[in-house]
């Protein structure tokens, strides 16, 4: 939890937030059954149960109004980490096989288990795999996306500091699956000028 | 008559065989429920070694305790094992004990059918973990997704020891919806209206009717991936026009109901035990069943959320996050229905409401962290990590497990008539609830962490080892609470003190007969006028056992019980159930032999033991049915109604109506497979076509419409209608030959293509049916001769026109949907 892009650091506000609701939520759910028992010792009580309030508000209002909100805000921030309308910087193909990763630049260059990209620019990823599903994922960075033969999907990453960051496959893909990794290299602008120039 | 007069009657017609036969000719439904019980506790224990074989493994960074390949066959036998052999017959065992004695009936309406589901359950099961003993268990994931799981990238038999092995044991799992079903619909007490049933029966009566929608989407894809990795059609092949996502949606259409399937039968258990522990009712008992058929309906619409990662567009994704965070509303209705029934009453700390109480804590937490996995920028984050692995195991452990530890406790009771020994339950719980605690909730921080599930190592700088040594602790804490668990409930059952009738002060009628339970249940059938018959009335048990309910005087030597409207619950016909058996155990036999040649790749012998099953099922059916009219019957109310020889809407009718929805399911996933291959899979269209096979649609259409108009003017009304049948055996031939001959002279080689591979399909699916409907007609051809179908008993010939007429329609869709694909391409 410690995310290095505005795609992760979204994801990582978003679990803020729906982690407190969620203690807020399941306290309100214990109290009220250690109420209950407690109450339960008491004199005989004659009040009849009220459906409105515990299916009405409780069961049906109380659900509707928090998970709407959550939704609104989900939907808007899962639009705002989409590849949107606006350009990429850079577009890299991204290729997964049993195992390994090979990342194929505009220029035509390919690199192998390691992806460069400069920091602070959007990236558009365009994965597939040659054999069985594999999954992309940079926790640092963003959500994963799978890599599915014979289909293409698209995930914009991207790192507001240079610095290495690890990647795992996350889809399990035979024995060979836990080494399944690679690396996210977000280069300075100069070291990014440097790997642009040093053709390999 | 007296008491003991009709006890010693009824126990002589009810009994089973005595000695090695009468194990396997057992149908009673409180023997196969207990042994569904049994059975699925010990496949728990297995999974659960597995388990622990698993914390082992991650309690430390580079353990070098299990390699890649024995791991990958641990986790993937721990996942499938605990769905297909521990929950799914848990939930069936349970029901298949409580329902008849919930409802008020002497057995299920089809006992042979329950015996049948048993055998097929327990040699898949025992095909599946026998696989493990040797090394070859499925290791592809327990939702196997190809081409991992395909004939390319696992080459050996741990692919096909999945398919078939839960195969097999779908077949017990559709036994049991389908008979649920009817059960609950026809065999009731008098009186017990709809909204009377008591709401456990309302709970499994949405649970069963998804198993039959559910259940048929993976069936397809588990016979298709079979066929692909045995004959090599590509319809998973994306080289060959195939697509793995087709296999995510078929596994997930099932997959996810599946979860409801799971949790509601648990949370039918618990709105049962709660207003007795509370010793109040239940409220909002209209409220709960519109949100259980809600959850119902719901949990259909969902499926994507598993797919979130798969590159679905972002609309789509919107829809079914939407659906995913809905499904919360209705069981918030449920939590705060047992919340308020809980303040309303009295509650008391009893065992079961203590396992309670550790549902409610676990579940909620569950239910928490799923509406989080509903948003989906969050699961494209936390998607196949521990976090998910924890989410899941707080659901289904909460949603289920729990419950049914409370539903053990709170029936044993009735099951072996005695009272536990000590409170040895009480530590169980706290072993197993704190162990439970400490192993998954590190997992969610594991998970937000990055860890990835089913890896079999992670390096040590990624420090995570604490937090799995922590859950690797309580793993093992779990593990002593469950065996301590397994001890107290043997104590019991053999040691314990005999309960007294009704010992929590329940009102539903399973607490009325003695304990344990007679294979007759009841031995005179209650009249109900309210939800807790015997809340109402206390002396209901005494008045039953002296007879003064229905049908209490033992007749013929007959297993007779009530059968009722299904709206109203007035008496409608008397049915006489079959007795013991061999039957079943030789058809599962047959099937066994089936999917056990089909395991070792002995394609051509396979077919043979399919026509095994053919001739047992037609011996079956032989065994119904009267010759001589049997006339109205005196039912002990004064009122006289059928046998169900003489009656309509017979459970046969009704099994056979709910049998073909499950085929007609399969069918339909295998258009929409069809379909999403057309418009989603690369390669398309195919190079070689299709002709449009317009003159054998026309003698299809033809054929199809001959067999069932004439299947109807042969219903026996003044005439015997043989010649008539013939006509409908003749037209039902036409439409099969036509049907046989389109792979043969017409459509491109399954091999070559997706599109192929999946028009052989459908023919086959047609072809299938076609021949079902011409040996029924065949079948009915001598049931005529033999006087089995006359004037006043056309109850079979109903039944038959069923399945001529779906056989019919399906063969004109078929042919109708290659024209259109023909077209297309």
């Amino acid at each position: 939890m410690d995310p290095a892009g505005p795609s992760a650091a979204a994801i990582a506000d978003l679990w803020w937030w729906m982690l407190a609701g969620s203690v807020l939520l399941s306290g309100l759910v214990f109290v009220i059954l250690f109420l209950a028992f407690r109450r339960a010792g008491r004199a005989e009580r004659s009040d009849a149960p009220s459906e409105k309030l515990w299916l009405g508000w409780l069961g049906l209002a109380m659900p509707v109004v928090v998970l709407l909100a959550l939704l609104t805000y989900a939907l808007h921030l899962g639009g705002r980490i989409l590849p949107g309308p606006d350009a990429p910087d850079l577009t890299v193909e991204v290729t997964a096989y049993n195992w390994g990763w090979s990342f194929r630049y505009p220029d035509g260059r390919v690199s192998e288990r390691v992806l460069h990209i400069p920091a602070d620019a959007k990236i558009d990823l365009v994965i597939s795999a040659t054999d069985v599903i594999h999954s992309f994922w940079v926790p640092r960075l963003a959500g994963k996306m799978d890599a599915i033969p014979g289909h293409v999907n698209e995930l914009r990453i991207e790192a507001d500091r240079p610095g290495t960051f690890a990647g795992v496959c996350a889809e399990y893909c035979g024995i060979g699956h836990v080494d399944h990794d690679f690396q996210v290299i977000a280069h300075d602008g100069e070291s990014w000028q440097d790997f642009l120039e040093n053709r390999e | 008559m007296n008491a003991i007069g009709r006890h010693r009657g009824l126990a002589r017609i009810w009994a089973g065989e005595p000695g090695l036969r009468g194990v396997f000719s057992a149908v009673s439904h409180t023997d196969i429920g207990k042994r569904f019980i049994i059975a699925s506790a010990i496949f728990f224990a297995i999974a659960g070694v597995l388990a622990m074989l698993i914390r082992a493994q991650l309690a430390t960074s580079h353990s070098a305790f299990v390699g890649p390949e024995a791991y990958a066959q641990i986790f993937t036998m721990h996942g499938s094992i605990m769905m297909f052999l521990f929950a799914i017959p848990m939930l069936e065992g349970v029901a298949i004990y409580l329902l008849p004695k919930l409802l008020g009936s002497r057995d299920l309406a089809f006992p042979r059918l329950t015996a049948l589901g048993w055998w097929c359950y327990l040699f898949g099961g025992s095909i599946m973990v026998g696989s493990l003993l040797v090394g070859l268990a499925p290791n592809a994931g327990w939702f196997l997704y190809p081409p991992l799981s395909g004939p390319e990238y696992t080459p050996g038999v741990n692919s096909d020891v999945w398919l078939l092995g839960v195969t097999f044991v779908e077949i017990s799992a559709m036994c049991a919806a389908i008979e649920i079903v009817v059960t609950i619909l026809k065999f009731r007490a008098k009186g017990m209206r709809l909204d009377r049933m008591p709401i456990y029966a309302w709970y499994i009566l949405a649970t069963a009717g998804m198993m039959i929608f559910g259940f048929p989407p993976l069936i397809l894809g588990s016979i298709l991936l079979e066929i692909e990795r045995a004959f090599g059609w590509p319809f998973f092949d994306p080289e060959l026009g195939g697509s793995p996502l087709l296999w995510q949606h078929l596994f997930w259409l099932f997959g996810h109901p599946e979860v409801y399937i799971i949790f509601l039968p648990a949370a039918g258990a618990i709105s049962t035990i709660i207003p007795v522990m509370a010793r109040t009712k239940l409220i909002g008992y209209g409220a709960i069943v519109a949100s259980v058929m809600a959850l119902a309906f719901l949990s259909f619409g969902l499926w994507v959320h598993h797919m979130f990662t798969t590159g679905i567009p972002h609309m789509a994704l919107g829809f079914f996050s939407a659906a995913s965070v809905l499904v919360a509303i209705p069981t918030s209705i449920q939590i705060f229905a047992w919340l308020g029934t809980l303040w309303a009453g009295r509650p008391k700390l009893e065992l079961p409401m203590l396992y309670l109480l550790g549902f409610f804590f676990v579940f909620i937490l569950g239910g928490l962290t799923g509406v989080m996995l509903a948003i989906v920028p969050f699961n494209q984050q936390a998607h196949d990590t521990a976090f998910v692995t924890a989410h899941l195991h707080y659901v289904l452990a909460g949603g289920f497990v729990f419950p049914m530890l409370a539903a053990a406790y709170y029936w044993m009771p009735h099951v072996t008539g005695r009272l536990r020994v000590m409170r040895i339950g009480e530590a169980a719980f706290w072993l197993i609830f704190i162990g439970f605690n400490i192993t998954f909730f590190g997992m969610h921080l594991t998970g937000l962490l990055g860890m990835p599930r089913r890896v079999y190592t992670y390096p040590a700088e990624a420090g995570w080892d604490w937090l799995n040594l922590v859950s690797s602790i309580g793993g093992f804490l779990q593990a002593f609470g469950f065996a301590l668990f397994a001890l107290d409930i043997a104590l019991q059952a053999w040691l314990g003190r005999p309960a007294r009738r009704n010992p929590w002060g329940a009102g539903t009628l399973e607490w009325t007969m003695m304990t344990p339970p007679p294979a007759y249940n009841f031995a005179s059938l209650p009249e109900v006028e309210c939800r807790e018959p015997l809340g109402a009335r206390g002396t209901l048990a005494a008045d039953l056992a002296r007879g003064e309910g229905l049908l209490a005087a033992p007749r013929n030597g007959w297993r007779e019980t009530l059968a009722v409207d299904i709206a109203s619950g007035k008496p409608d016909h008397v049915a006489i159930l079959p007795g013991p058996s061999l039957l079943p155990v030789a058809a599962a036999a047959s099937f066994g032999g089936f999917f056990a040649m089909m395991l070792l790749s002995l394609y051509w012998i396979a077919p043979l033991f399919l026509v095994a099953v053919t001739v047992v099922i037609w011996l079956w059916a032989s065994t119904n049915g009267s010759r001589e009219p049997v006339g109205p019957l005196e039912i002990g109310d004064g009122t006289t109604v059928p046998s169900h020889y003489e009656a309509q809407g017979t459970v046969g009718y009704w099994g056979s109506v709910f049998a073909l929805c499950a085929s007609g399911t399969l069918f339909g996933s295998l258009i929409f497979g069809f379909a999403y291959l057309w418009t989603v899979a690369p390669h398309w269209p195919p190079q070689t076509g299709l002709d449009a096979p317009l003159f054998e649609t026309g003698l299809i259409v033809a054929g199809a419409l001959a067999a069932a108009i004439f299947v109807r003017l042969a219903l026996p009304r003044t005439g015997n209608g043989e010649g008539r049948l013939y006509l409908a055996i003749a037209g039902m031939g036409l439409t099969l030959l036509v049907l046989a001959s389109l792979p043969v002279l017409r459509l491109p080689a399954p091999t070559d293509h997706a599109f192929g591979a999946v028009s052989t399909t459908l023919v086959a699916y047609g072809l299938f049916h076609a021949m079902v409907a011409t040996l029924i007609l065949a079948f009915m051809m001598v049931r005529k001769r033999q006087g089995f179908v006359a004037h006043g008993r056309p109850q079979e010939m109903r039944v038959a026109t069923l399945w001529v007429d779906y056989a019919a329609g399906t063969a004109i869709v078929v042919a109708l949907v290659l024209v259109l694909a023909a077209w297309g391409v």
